[in-house]
This record gives structure tokens, C-alpha cells and sequence, in this order.
């Protein structure tokens, strides 16, 4: 085991999923890992690029929370964040890098556990993974 | 006479015709052609010698023809669009007719994507359309495609096929009138299970005066189980069968015997469907069983005429 | 448009595999609005391959751009060092960007990241369909508006086969019939009577069995004359 703690990054959109993740923080909730928060208008705007970077960066997994799917600020904005999270899964695949690295999860803004549970998610797959490639940029 | 073929002389004669299929085999051996060749000599008309059906590699129609012709039994070859060009299509038919056949049946073919070469270039130059008309152009006035005027060109007797149960169906009788017009001289229909349908579809033939313009030969398949009826239900596209007959078959005790049953009944059937002029049965896998249904359904022996 | 899909990723890796420095080319045109190779495309190429590489412990370096219209001659030319300052060059654009690159600079080596398909319509989105192959001889007009060449799986003339079923083609249940659409186009244009008549053996010369065409507009030609006079502003 590496005693490298896991870099996560996650993107948030700043209708439900920042909230979720603020509100979370004011709980008191402790993660184990660096997990830097990028807040997004929706996750509708997301790209592969960006979370295809994030892994190019250094990320050893990355994940979007949305909004709920039927309760989304702008209507279908986590609906196209996920088929862009499964495009990437898709890409990853072919480069034969495990596509759990990154992964959709939704979210109202007062689910205080979203955010941390999101996180716990990606540093158990970070953990079981390791870093890509060995931690080697 | 156009080609002076013993189908062509016992259609013209206003008699039943029965033609029969010979499925060629997947191999460069002869034996089973010669083998069915003299097991279905005198029970049918003619006998179609199939052209790589659903694309599957087999001995050629026009090989399998000349040596089902050694028999001594007459053959009606199968050229399909789907692998020969116009240079090739003419130049078979050229080389078929100087070997003696006389029956050609036109046809666009299988995809290569049912078959066993499915990574291969298909080259659909023309369809069964246009096809019947180059060679009924060539018959008659010696024309190709391309303007040459031949000598000697082929003397053949040519047939279509045609599905009355494919979509859409109110254009199935326009097309079979279209490959009137491209030149037909008999037609062998798809295999009929829904009599009903089939009826419908004669008496719009009818209705257009089609049936006195070539001959019609009902297609049937003896069935050999309940599987076969339900795949061919299912699987076979452009094919209905029934839900009474794949029952029929599902609840017989013998099946096999069923099948035959069934086909004889659909022949008498069909015997009394004004306009049909014959029976075209494929048994597919089963030609032994022939000689039986020919035999049960009346139609032995055949004619002789001269 | 000219449709086209990227190739696999193992199969771009392994094509580039023995090449230190990489230029990665995409087009604006057709295959960006086809998202196979447009900028977002050739990003995204770029950041899996260098995270392949992370992962097998693999260094090339990678640089990724996007020309106007990868087919024209003056858009290449705008990148002609980055083309010539890397080991090889991979096109993002169809295979026409490729080769018009691999004409211009013919030592260079430029290989090819997308398949090209099809002159394809977007039907909806995210779905691409053929509807001409080019045989150089439109009979649309005769056929209600719609390519039978292209969209009927033996390119009938004279349709449809035997085995169209519920109006769907026999070789993929989940297209339609090209001939059922003719029908029903036909019909409701009333002019089914098209339909009944024969068409005839088409002359295919003027389609790719003719051999490779060349399409000209004399008056578009630059003239020897002016040909020079543009050497000079170049």
C-alpha cells in the first residue's frame, strides 16, 4: 500500500451539488484524501476533456455531482453530465484504464452525506487502484 | 417455343407443372447431386439447382446443372446479382446455354450478410428486373446492354421469384406485372403457408390479367418439425406462417409424417387456385421425401410431350 | 456531410507507437460537426493517449491542433511546422485531410485517426445516416426523393426484394426499407405510376467504376498567367 493519501477531484454544479458539498463541510464530515472541489454552473457544461484532465493531471479518480435527475436547476443538465461521464468511462476502456475511476452521482442541496459519500466512494476505488500508472506523471 | 425446355413444353401445353429443388452441396464433390439426381428422376418437371443460396458458398448452379443434366433430368439454373457483374452474368448465361440449359431463373440474391463470406463485396450491377430484361433483350433481338449485337445468342426460358407475403404488400402484384414486362416467362413463388393471403394476392393477379401472361408456380416446404415452422415463422424474413400450422405441427404425434401431410393437403390446395400453373417444392434437406409428396398429391407421373 | 468515426484507441496507440514526437491534426468541417475530430476530439484523443502512456510507462509527446479544413491546401499550410517538426502526424480529420497532408509534405508520415464512413445525415442527435454514395448519375427525382442506391442494401433499381418484412430491411431489422419509403413517398406525391415502370441497367461509368473522376469548372481555373501572378503575392 502507498501511504500517498488519494487525489480525487470532484465537480459539483453550483445548484445542488456545491450546496450539498458546503453544507457537508459545516457538518463537520472528515475525509481521508485530497479532494479538490471544482464548482460548475451545471454539469450539462462538463466536457470529457475536463475530467479526462483531471486524470491527466494527476487525479487518481474523478466524479460529477448533479442534481437530482428529475429535480435538475436547469432541466436535463445532470442528465447530460452523465452521458458525458459514460462517454469518458468509454474512452477509458479503450485505453485500458479502469473506467470506475470516474463516476456520476446525484444530489439535493440539503443531502449533508452526498458530497462525503460521493468522496468515500472514489478514495475506496483510488485505494483499491492506486495511482495511474504507479503515481508516475 | 423460346427455348423448346420440357417445363417450357408442359407449361405451354396447359399442363400442371411440378419443379423440384436441388440444394447443391458445399463441397467440390458431385456425388450428392448425382446421388438426388437419380433419386427425383421422372417426379418433377424440372429441377432448380440453386445459386449460393443465402449467400452460402456452394458448387455452382451452372456446374450442378450440367451434372444433374448427365441424369438425364432437365435443370432450371439460379443466377443471382449479387456476385457477377453484367460481363459475368452474360457470359455465364452464354456458357449455360452452350452446355445445353435451357430454364434460367432471374434473381437480385441473398445479402452476403446471411451467408458464410460475410466480409465480401457484393456487386448488385443490376437486379432480378433488370436482369430478366438484358437477357429477354438478348433472346429475342441478340442485344446487350452495351449495344453489341451478338450471333447465336442463348435460347432460355426464363422464370422470376416472387414473395407475395413481403412489404409492402399493396405493391407485390405491381412488381410481379413489372417483371412481366422485363420479359418473364414463369414465376416460382415464395413458399405458401397462408393460404388466405396467397389467395388474395391471385385474385389481384387476376384481376390484372397476370396469370394468362406466364405461368405461376406456388411455392411449398414440407415441414419436418414444430422447430422448423416456429424458425420459419420467426427467422425467415418475408415469410408467414400461420399460427394454426406451427400448431398443427406442434400437437402432431409424428411430426415428420405431419409435414408431409400438410404439404400434400397445400398442393391440392393450390391445384385449385385458378391461375396457379404448377407446384414448386422445396424440400430443403429432405429431397427424398419428393417422389412421395408428387406421388400423394397426384401429380405422378409426369407428362411426356414432344 | 462527410461522416466519419474514430478508430479504436488501441489501434491509433499502436500505429503510433515507435514515434517519439506526435502531431495530432483535427478539421473544423465535417468531422467536427460529426464529433469525430474537431477540437474537442483531438483534446480528448490527446489527454487518453497521455494517460495510456502514464499508465505502461511510455513517454511521446503529444500535440494536438485543429486546422480550418484539414482538404484545403492553404489550412495545412498554416501548420506546416508543427507537421514537419514531429516524427509523424496523425489526421483527425476524414481521410480526405490525410491525404491532402501526406500530398503535401510526401516524406512526412501522416496516418489516419478516424475511419471515414459515409456522406451521411445527422437524423437526429448523436445519429448519423448514408444517403448517397456518390455514383455520379442522381435519379432521385424518379424515386420520390430517396437514394435507393445508398439506402436499399442491394442498391435495387427496381425494389423492393423478397425479404422486406413489417417494412424493415432484411439484413438490419432496425432500418427501413428504402423501397417501402419510396412507396409510400410516392404515393403520397401521387405518382405511383413511376414505380411501375422499369428502370433500366444503370450506367455505372459515371460513378468510382468508371475509375477515379476528377470534377472540373474551367472558369473557376486559375490561367497560366495567373497562376505566376500568384506566386509572387504567396
Amino acid at each position: 500500500m502507498t501511504d500517498r493519501r488519494p487525489k480525487i477531484v470532484g465537480f459539483c454544479c453550483e445548484k445542488h451539488g456545491a450546496d450539498a458539498a458546503v453544507l457537508a463541510a459545516r457538518s463537520g464530515k472528515h475525509i481521508d484524501a485530497s479532494v479538490r472541489l471544482v464548482q460548475v454552473p451545471c454539469t450539462g457544461r462538463i466536457d470529457g476533456i475536463h475530467l479526462l484532465s483531471a486524470l491527466e493531471e494527476g487525479a487518481d479518480a474523478v466524479f460529477v455531482l448533479g442534481c437530482l435527475e428529475k429535480n435538475c436547476y436547469y432541466d436535463t443538465g445532470s442528465i447530460e453530465g452523465r452521458k458525458r461521464v459514460g462517454y469518458v468511462k468509454q474512452v477509458l476502456a479503450e485505453a485500458g484504464i479502469e473506467k470506475e475511476r470516474v463516476e456520476m452521482f446525484n444530489a439535493a442541496s440539503t443531502n449533508a452525506w452526498a458530497f462525503p459519500e460521493a468522496a468515500a466512494k472514489m478514495v475506496e476505488v483510488a485505494k483499491r487502484l492506486g495511482p495511474i500508472g504507479g503515481g508516475e506523471k | 417455343m423460346k427455348a423448346g425446355s420440357n417445363l417450357e413444353k408442359v407449361l405451354e401445353s396447359g399442363k400442371f407443372a411440378v419443379t423440384a429443388e436441388i440444394g447443391p452441396p458445399q463441397s467440390a464433390n458431385p456425388e450428392p447431386l448425382t446421388h438426388h439426381a437419380k433419386m427425383l428422376k421422372g417426379c418433377a418437371d424440372a429441377f432448380n439447382l440453386t445459386d449460393n443460396q443465402t449467400a452460402v458458398v456452394r458448387l455452382s448452379s451452372i456446374a450442378s446443372a450440367v451434372i444433374i443434366m448427365r441424369e438425364g433430368i432437365e435443370p432450371v439454373i439460379q443466377m443471382t446479382c449479387r456476385d457477377r457483374n453484367r460481363i459475368a452474368l452474360l457470359s455465364d448465361l452464354f456458357g449455360a446455354a452452350a452446355l445445353g440449359v435451357r430454364n434460367v431463373l432471374c434473381l437480385t440474391g441473398d445479402h452476403q450478410t446471411f451467408g458464410n463470406e460475410k466480409g465480401c463485396k457484393n456487386v448488385f450491377d443490376f437486379d432480378s428486373i433488370v436482369e430478366l430484361q438484358v437477357f429477354d433483350n438478348l433472346r429475342r433481338e441478340g442485344k446487350q446492354p452495351g449495344g453489341e449485337v451478338i450471333k447465336d445468342p442463348p435460347k432460355v426460358y426464363l422464370g422470376c421469384a416472387e414473395n407475395p407475403f413481403a412489404t409492402p404488400y399493396e405493391f407485390r402484384v405491381s412488381r410481379l406485372a413489372k417483371k412481366i414486362a422485363a420479359g418473364t416467362d414463369f414465376c416460382q413463388t415464395q413458399a405458401i403457408f397462408d393460404m388466405d393471403m396467397f389467395e388474395k394476392w391471385m385474385d389481384e393477379v387476376r384481376a390484372r390479367g397476370l396469370d394468362q401472361k406466364m405461368h405461376i408456380l406456388a411455392g411449398v416446404i414440407p415441414m419436418k418439425s414444430a422447430g422448423a415452422a416456429r424458425y420459419m415463422k420467426n427467422k425467415v424474413p418475408g415469410m408467414i406462417v400461420p399460427n394454426h400450422i406451427v400448431d398443427r405441427m406442434k400437437s402432431a404425434k409424428d411430426q415428420k409424417e405431419e409435414g408431409i401431410k400438410l404439404c400434400v393437403e397445400q398442393i391440392e390446395h393450390l391445384k385449385t387456385v385458378k391461375g396457379v400453373h404448377g407446384v414448386h417444392i422445396m424440400a430443403v434437406a429432405w429431397e427424398e421425401m419428393v417422389p412421395r409428396i408428387v406421388q400423394e398429391a397426384g401429380l405422378f407421373p409426369r407428362p411426356t410431350i414432344d | 456531410m462527410i461522416v466519419a468515426k474514430r478508430k479504436p484507441l488501441g489501434e491509433i496507440a499502436e500505429m503510433l507507437a515507435s514515434y517519439k514526437k506526435v502531431t495530432v491534426i483535427g478539421c473544423r468541417s465535417c468531422v467536427a460537426i460529426c464529433l469525430a475530430g474537431g477540437e474537442k476530439e483531438v483534446k480528448m484523443l490527446v489527454s487518453a493517449l497521455k494517460i495510456r502512456n502514464r499508465k505502461e510507462g511510455k513517454r511521446q509527446d503529444f500535440e494536438g491542433l485543429v486546422v480550418e479544413r484539414q482538404c484545403e491546401k492553404e489550412w495545412v499550410k498554416e501548420v506546416e511546422d508543427k507537421i514537419l517538426g514531429s516524427d509523424i502526424t496523425l489526421s483527425m480529420a476524414c481521410s480526405l485531410g490525410a491525404q491532402t497532408i501526406g500530398d503535401m509534405y510526401p516524406k512526412h508520415l501522416t496516418f489516419p485517426g478516424l475511419n471515414t464512413g459515409i456522406f451521411g445525415v445527422p437524423e437526429e442527435q448523436g445519429v448519423w445516416s448514408e444517403k448517397c454514395v456518390g455514383c455520379g448519375d442522381c435519379i432521385i427525382h424518379t424515386t420520390g426523393g430517396i437514394c435507393p442506391i445508398s439506402r436499399c442494401a442491394k442498391s435495387m433499381l427496381n425494389g423492393p426484394c423478397g425479404g422486406s418484412a413489417d417494412r424493415k430491411c432484411e439484413v438490419n431489422l432496425e432500418v427501413e426499407c428504402a423501397w417501402a419509403a419510396i412507396y409510400d413517398r410516392l404515393k403520397l406525391q401521387n405518382r405511383l405510376d413511376l414505380i411501375e415502370r422499369i428502370t433500366p441497367a444503370k450506367d455505372w461509368s459515371t460513378s468510382h467504376s468508371g475509375g477515379r473522376r476528377v470534377f472540373v469548372r474551367e472558369d473557376a481555373k486559375l490561367t497560366q498567367h495567373q497562376k505566376k501572378g500568384k506566386e509572387v503575392v504567396l
